[in-house]
């Protein structure tokens, strides 16, 4: 790290002291222009992959994957067979990598934590009164210690959107302080829910919020509402990883979650984080994919590149 | 790192003959003085197809047949029949697009990305467009019964072959007059599949005609008696040539010459999506674009960062093969070009400014040039002055946005210019206030077909697209 970014990473950390501060700082980022943030994204998803780097492409992609179920249905024996299958994706291929890490509710890690125990898979617990954040701070942050003591060395919390929208970005960002320090040693990921943010300015802003405050981690979504992740969504939230470290040294990984479906949106979404922040990101430590469909499809694609033909549905299992 | 493998459009799509010769009366002929050449690959050297040259008789046979048809046939045929055939041309080129692409990308040299996503688009949005008016003339603010001016010769050149065909013939045909075309003597396949194209369509013979040769039968055609209208697209020098060659004539002038535009980033810009409007803008057609925006005048407070993110993005443009779907900048397109490029870059390089290029390796054959930028540059370089028609661009900062609109308008040039800022009122106060044909505000190298084109001051005269496009082929 240099003497600039020494001193302009000191100064940024004291931005959070004082709303007035805050303001000025993520008020003079430069803005988005949403026209053409969409139409440099468009332009991205235009690339070809194929052959071998599609099998790298699709390999990458499956370690990246936040094996994930959040659902009031969800059983320990739900979340165990999903844990499994992060172990094990393709128990016909014993060379197909396992995924980056089990996304569950608080309740479900202890179920979870007993499959993964030693494997190198993460253990990822939704925190913080997922996925509205309407709760009082203290419930946040029990439900945040309570996800670490059970086994999760990864916590996604949600940003309080209602304080950011109405411009009270301190509070946002005392929150995030706070359950990063109740997270511990867990990794920290913030969710902005950007389909609630609504314009690529905040999104910007929100994400700089997010790593001034300390998380280790931007995601872009909860999944629970109508617009999840999208390519110009994780776009701008690259350009704000890329700019942070550049300025404090300090990298912060990215996770576009929801509405990933396919290996060719996966694809497109690592073809963006090739040519915006380059190879450096291009791993399971700083890029994610939060998604549960999407791990067949990439498994349906490896399949067919290694033997030429593609197996039905019914060969991959579901759990 | 992810390293994309190669993915190259497939060849085999283009049935190209070994020879062609003269579209004249509707059908191929063989040229009366035989003449012929060669057009290349210019980013393998290697030979496509012999082309016929068009000599004095060959252009007086062409001009006959486009006599002939604008009286017998095409100026006496209702507008909404005349419209049927340009719907139904500009149907087969969506339907032939790939194939056009493919051998737009051979012959210019220009990515296939390029040519898949913006070229051929805008060709047949061009004939849709035009197609729509055919029978709406009198709507058109010229008149209550416009009449077309008869026999159009029409000179495109390299850089944008079927899309410059396109702007010429579909607003020509559309109003009614009969049309001698000569497209570029290094690019002229795709405008003899395009001549295919209107036997397929069944338009009848003579309406369109192509004369393939070099500056020679341009000059023949343009010079003609029997002609009556001339459009031009090109350099400047001959711009100007061809207009003293018309002066005292009966014949309507439109000429669409050089530029040297300004992109003028203000320190309130969106400067991510700056960055990538400076990239289109330079680099987009390896540069080779009338309307590029080869002056970035950036605001000297935000200069430093912008040229970072710049520098930054650059390394990630890929060179190489125009027929790789994940080429970014292809080849030059002739090696005339490519040494008028090194002249100016070198002549940047001799007066003092910065040169500087990301790392890539340029294939071995064909012609190439890794794209450029020169930063420290002033008014007085003539990289600030003159046209490069490549992937260089010259990097000036200003202080106020007096002083940008200053040096924006400082050039005998006024084609297009780009603003960058984050406020409204700024762009329509510097809009107002540039001497360019074209501007763009947060953008760049945007086209369209309902949407006029074309110069001030030494940048030509006439506009090209959208209903305004059609004055230069109405006898108004």
């Amino acid at each position: 790290m240099t003497a600039t970014t020494t001193s302009a990473r000191s100064e940024l950390s004291e931005l959070g002291r004082s709303e007035t501060a805050l303001r000025t700082f993520l008020h003079g980022l430069p803005g988005v222009d949403q026209v053409g943030a969409e139409q440099r994204a468009a332009q991205l998803g235009t690339r070809s992959i194929k052959t071998t780097a599609k099998a790298q492409a699709i390999d990458l992609a499956i370690r990246m994957v936040d094996l994930t179920t959040l659902e009031g249905a969800d059983t320990p024996g739900k979340v165990r067979a999903l844990a499994a299958k992060a172990l094990r994706p393709d128990p016909a291929d014993p060379s197909c990598p396992h995924v980056g890490a089990v996304c569950v509710y608080p309740a479900m890690v202890p179920y979870v934590a007993e499959v993964l125990r030693g494997s190198g898979v993460h253990l990822a617990s939704v925190a913080t009164a997922f996925p509205s954040g309407q709760a009082p701070l203290e419930i946040k942050l029990a439900d945040t210690r309570a996800a670490v003591a059970a086994g999760a060395d990864e916590i996604d919390m949600v940003i309080n959107r209602g304080a950011f929208l109405a411009g009270r970005y301190k509070e946002v960002y005392d929150e995030i302080v706070a359950t990063k320090e109740a997270a511990g040693d867990a990794h920290l990921k913030v969710i902005l829910e950007t389909g609630e943010l609504a314009t690529y300015d905040n999104v910007r802003r929100a994400s700089w919020l997010a790593m001034l405050a300390g998380g280790d981690f931007i995601k872009t979504s909860t999944g629970k509402v109508p617009v999840a992740a999208t390519l110009p969504v994780t776009l701008v939230m690259l350009e704000a990883v890329r700019d942070f470290r550049a300025a404090t040294g300090r990298q912060v990984g990215v996770k576009p979650a929801g509405g990933i479906k396919n290996t060719k949106d996966a694809i497109k979404y690592l073809v963006m984080v090739n040519e915006t922040v380059g190879a450096d990101w291009l791993d399971p430590d700083w890029f994610r994919f939060g998604a549960s469909s999407l791990l067949n499809d990439l498994l349906m694609q490896r399949t067919k590149l290694t033997t030429g033909t593609y197996s039905g549905p019914d060969y991959f299992t579901l759990d | 790192m992810f390293e994309y493998a190669p993915a190259p459009e497939s060849r085999s799509v283009v049935d190209l003959k070994p020879s062609y010769g003269l579209f004249i009366d509707g059908e191929f002929v063989d040229p009366t003085d035989g003449g012929s050449f060669k057009s290349i690959n210019p980013a393998s050297e290697e030979a496509l197809a012999e082309v016929a040259e068009a000599g004095p008789q060959d252009v007086e046979r062409a001009v006959r047949a486009a006599r002939t048809a604008y009286e017998k046939v095409w100026g006496l045929m209702p507008g909404r029949d005349r419209a049927k055939y340009l719907f139904r041309i500009a149907r087969i080129i969506q339907e032939r697009s790939r194939e056009l692409a493919v051998l737009e990308s051979l012959d210019n040299g220009k990515p296939i990305k390029e040519s898949r996503d913006v070229d051929l688009p805008l060709v047949a949005a061009h004939f849709f467009y035009y197609a729509g008016w055919a029978d709406k003339l009198e709507h058109a603010g010229f008149g209550a019964d416009p009449k077309p001016v008869g026999v159009a010769a029409q000179v495109i050149p390299w850089n944008f072959p079927l899309l410059m065909l396109a702007w010429k013939i579909a607003p020509a045909l559309a109003a009614g007059n009969t049309v001698v075309l000569k497209p570029a003597e290094t690019t002229p396949l795709t405008a003899l599949l395009f001549a295919e194209i209107c036997q397929q369509a069944e338009l009848p013979a003579g309406v369109v005609n192509i004369v393939t040769g070099a500056g020679d039968t341009g000059r023949t055609l343009v010079e003609h008696p029997g002609v009556d209208k001339v459009a031009f697209t090109g350099s400047t020098d001959v711009g100007r040539a061809i207009a003293r060659s018309v002066a005292g004539t009966r014949k309507k002038l439109t000429l669409e010459l050089g530029g040297k535009a300004a992109n003028i980033v203000f320190d309130d810009a969106p400067i991510d999506q700056a960055v990538e409007g400076i990239v289109n803008g330079i680099f987009f057609n390896q540069g080779h674009v009338c309307c590029a925006g080869s002056r970035l005048l950036v605001q000297e407070n935000v200069a430093d960062r912008v040229l970072e993110s710049l520098k930054r993005r650059m390394a990630q443009l890929r060179v190489g093969d125009p027929l790789d779907k994940n080429t970014d900048i292809g080849a030059i397109n002739s090696a005339a070009q490519l040494e008028r490029i090194r002249e100016l870059s070198d002549a940047g390089s001799a007066e003092g400014a910065e040169r500087w290029s990301p790392p890539c390796e340029l294939p071995d054959r064909g012609f190439w040039f890794a794209p450029t930028i020169f930063t420290g540059v002033t008014q007085a370089h003539r990289i600030a002055r003159e046209e490069i028609f490549g992937p260089v661009l010259s990097v000036l900062t200003f202080r106020t946005p007096a002083e940008a609109v200053e040096k924006a308008n400082n050039t005998p040039y006024g084609l297009s210019a780009g603003i960058w800022t984050d406020k409204g009122s700024r762009i329509l106060w510097t809009a107002d206030r540039l001497r360019a044909g074209v501007v763009w505000a947060n953008t760049f190298n945007k086209f369209d077909p309902t949407s006029p084109f074309g110069g001030y001051k030494e940048s030509g005269y006439g506009r090209e697209g959208g209903r305004h496009g059609l004055e230069g082929y109405l006898n108004v």
